[in-house]
């Protein structure tokens, strides 16, 4: 774990580079090692670039040497999704369709990393084209969870989460469609922060439904958190949906506290069968936030039950037509038949695993002719009804406040069926529904040593609050210095 | 109870363009049906007097100035390709003449 203890906070880290502490290549030679050691057991990363650190780090330390200003995020070691694109490195969204596919450009929030001095030591795991909940459905590789080896770091984003709570990276990209950045942060013991549809630029993530698609951060804090969201939010002309508002200081608000905060608890999170471990944190979550002086107010969003099936009709609506691009003719892998309609059909029967495949077929069905009131019209209409239930909630509190899911991390092949996985998300499609910010943070260990996760939902474009209600549960309740493994972090002792 | 017919699924899967093997068909068939019966508890929802929403957040259509810009070079654009002939793709036939494709 010594690499764990070396990886400090971004502060830290870019004070650290900034003093002549420290060069980030002394710092990327570590993690280097760490991976190289230990990612054949966790199994997080699907493309690591050594070389490609080891050059961002000797920039950073030209620029100190130079007596440069250093970027904000100068030295901190990240990795990323594989749904993100990257010029010159290969990325696959975990699927076999797109083997050995090295992107021509970058994504705008990778562009960003770069230029805020940020290494990038890979890409890491990640159910296919982001569909699932556990990172099982991947199609190269499982991913384990570093809490408990035997247990899945949730999804999609699992790589992501596994490699920020195993030590690898300081903080991680992921994307959130219907809560694939909170869920595996939830299960994996990171604080994970899903952004307002719209805050950062889409443009470069590999769409799976671009309605709900967000990009966010990963990370061990709710500073870090901060501080990574804060170089990547922002307006992108080329992302037609990306929002033109001046984004906050993030760090500005994180020790502002919760006094005064009217914090809205919604009944009906609160109300279904939770897992002990997780009822008892959220408890003691509640209890700590009442103490510090947040307002705790019940709430009601009525139409919650409607969440799902809404989600699990427009999701893969939208999936169907934007994985229609897989064709096998401009990029990917192509399967050889005699005309047109062959050769698009084998490559993607080949292309594709049985995850995909049904979401494709459940989205064509939901989208034909004839159908469309009846399924994708409707849920649409469903979403309005979600969103006003929000605008209501919000009418009276300022941020709300649930498990982010309903059990810890759950066992390899627990899950059975479509259905019981995409319970999984239960608490979490809503915000993507709605559009909202939504983020989770560590709030305790269950009986049997697994990490439980807060979600914070907060008002469009209101991330500061979340982030300040996510720093005062990480104060009160959160991990600490508690590690994988029973490893202790900087300030700790090892056992 | 599978809700769609097999005929159904063949279509759709057509419609989407995927080859599925006979026993992807059969779970397709299942789990489908399944999931469709379980998602029509939307459908009892009384939505008469809802607007289905468009965008989460209200925005206008953004426009540009309208002048060209740079766009990926063409050498880069065509370096994935699994069949080029130089600066083109290249697909097995499109159109097909009255004894098969040509």
């Amino acid at each position: 774990m010594t690499t764990a203890a070396a990886l400090g906070s971004v502060a830290d880290t870019v004070r650290r580079i900034a003093d002549g502490e420290v060069t980030a290549a002394a710092l990327v030679e570590p993690a280097i090692e760490r991976i190289a050691s230990g990612d054949g057991e966790l199994g997080a990363f699907l493309a690591f670039d050594p070389t490609g650190a080891r050059a961002a780090a000797a920039a950073v330390d030209r620029q100190r040497a130079a007596g440069v200003p250093l970027p904000p995020l100068a030295g901190v070691l990240v990795t990323l999704k594989d749904n993100l694109v990257t010029a010159g490195l290969p990325t696959t969204a975990g699927s076999k369709i797109l083997a050995g596919w090295i992107p021509p450009y970058d994504a705008t929030v990778v562009e960003r990393l770069r230029a805020a001095g940020a290494i990038i030591l890979g890409k890491v795991n990640c159910d296919e084209f982001g569909m699932g909940s556990s990172t099982e459905r991947s199609a190269f590789k499982l991913t384990r969870n570093p809490w408990d080896p035997a247990r899945v770091p949730g999804g999609s984003s699992g790589g992501s989460a596994a490699a920020v709570a195993a030590g690898m990276c300081i903080g991680s990209l992921g994307t959130d469609t219907g809560g694939s950045i909170r869920q595996p942060a939830a299960f994996c013991g990171v604080v994970g922060v899903k952004p307002t549809y719209g805050r950062v630029s889409r443009h470069g993530v590999i769409a799976f439904a671009s309605s709900l698609d967000q990009v966010g951060p990963l990370a061990r804090t709710v500073a870090d958190a901060a501080a990574i969201l804060q170089v990547i939010a922002g307006h992108d002309p080329r992302d037609g949906t990306s929002i033109n508002a001046p984004v906050p200081a993030y760090a500005a608000a994180l020790a502002a506290g919760v006094a005064g905060l009217k914090i809205g608890l919604p009944r009906e999170y609160f109300e279904v069968e939770l897992e002990p471990g997780v009822r008892e944190a959220l408890d003691r979550t509640i209890a700590a936030l009442r103490d510090r002086g947040a307002a705790m107010t019940p709430v009601s969003l009525p139409h919650t039950e409607l969440a799902l099936p809404a989600y699990y009709l427009i999701a893969p609506a939208e999936a169907s037509s934007n994985l229609s691009r897989y064709d096998g003719i401009r990029y990917g892998v192509r399967a050889d038949a005699q005309d047109l309609l062959d050769v698009y059909r084998r490559t993607r029967g080949a292309g594709f695993g049985p995850e995909v495949k049904r979401r494709i077929m459940l989205g064509t069905y939901a989208l034909r002719s004839g159908y469309y009131d009846a399924y994708y019209k409707k849920a649409q209409q469903v979403r309005t009804l979600i969103k006003r239930d929000f605008d209501a909630a919000f009418a009276q509190v300022d941020v709300l406040l649930t498990p982010t899911t309903p059990t810890a991390a759950f066992p390899f092949g627990a899950k059975s069926t479509p259905l019981e996985m995409y319970a999984a998300d239960v608490f979490t499609l809503s915000c993507n529904l709605a559009g909202l910010p939504g983020l989770s943070v560590p709030c305790g260990l269950t009986a049997e040593g697994l990490p439980v996760g807060a979600q914070l939902l907060g008002k469009p474009l209101d991330e500061a609050t979340l982030l300040r209600a996510g720093a005062a549960i990480e104060a009160a309740v959160g991990l600490g210095d508690r590690r994988p493994g029973g490893a202790r972090g900087p300030g700790g002792a090892s056992p | 109870m599978a809700t769609l017919t097999r005929k159904e699924v063949e279509d759709i899967a057509l419609l989407a363009r995927l080859h599925l093997e006979p026993p992807e068909l059969d779970a397709m068939q299942e789990e489908l049906g399944a999931i469709l019966a379980h998602f029509r508890t939307i459908a009892v929802v009384d939505t008469s007097d809802v607007p289905p929403m468009t965008h989460a957040v209200p925005m206008d259509a953004p426009l540009r100035v309208d002048v060209p810009e740079p766009s990926l070079p063409a050498a880069e654009a065509l370096r994935a390709a699994p069949r080029r002939d130089g600066d083109l793709f290249v697909v097995p036939a499109v159109i097909t003449g009255p004894s098969g494709p040509s």
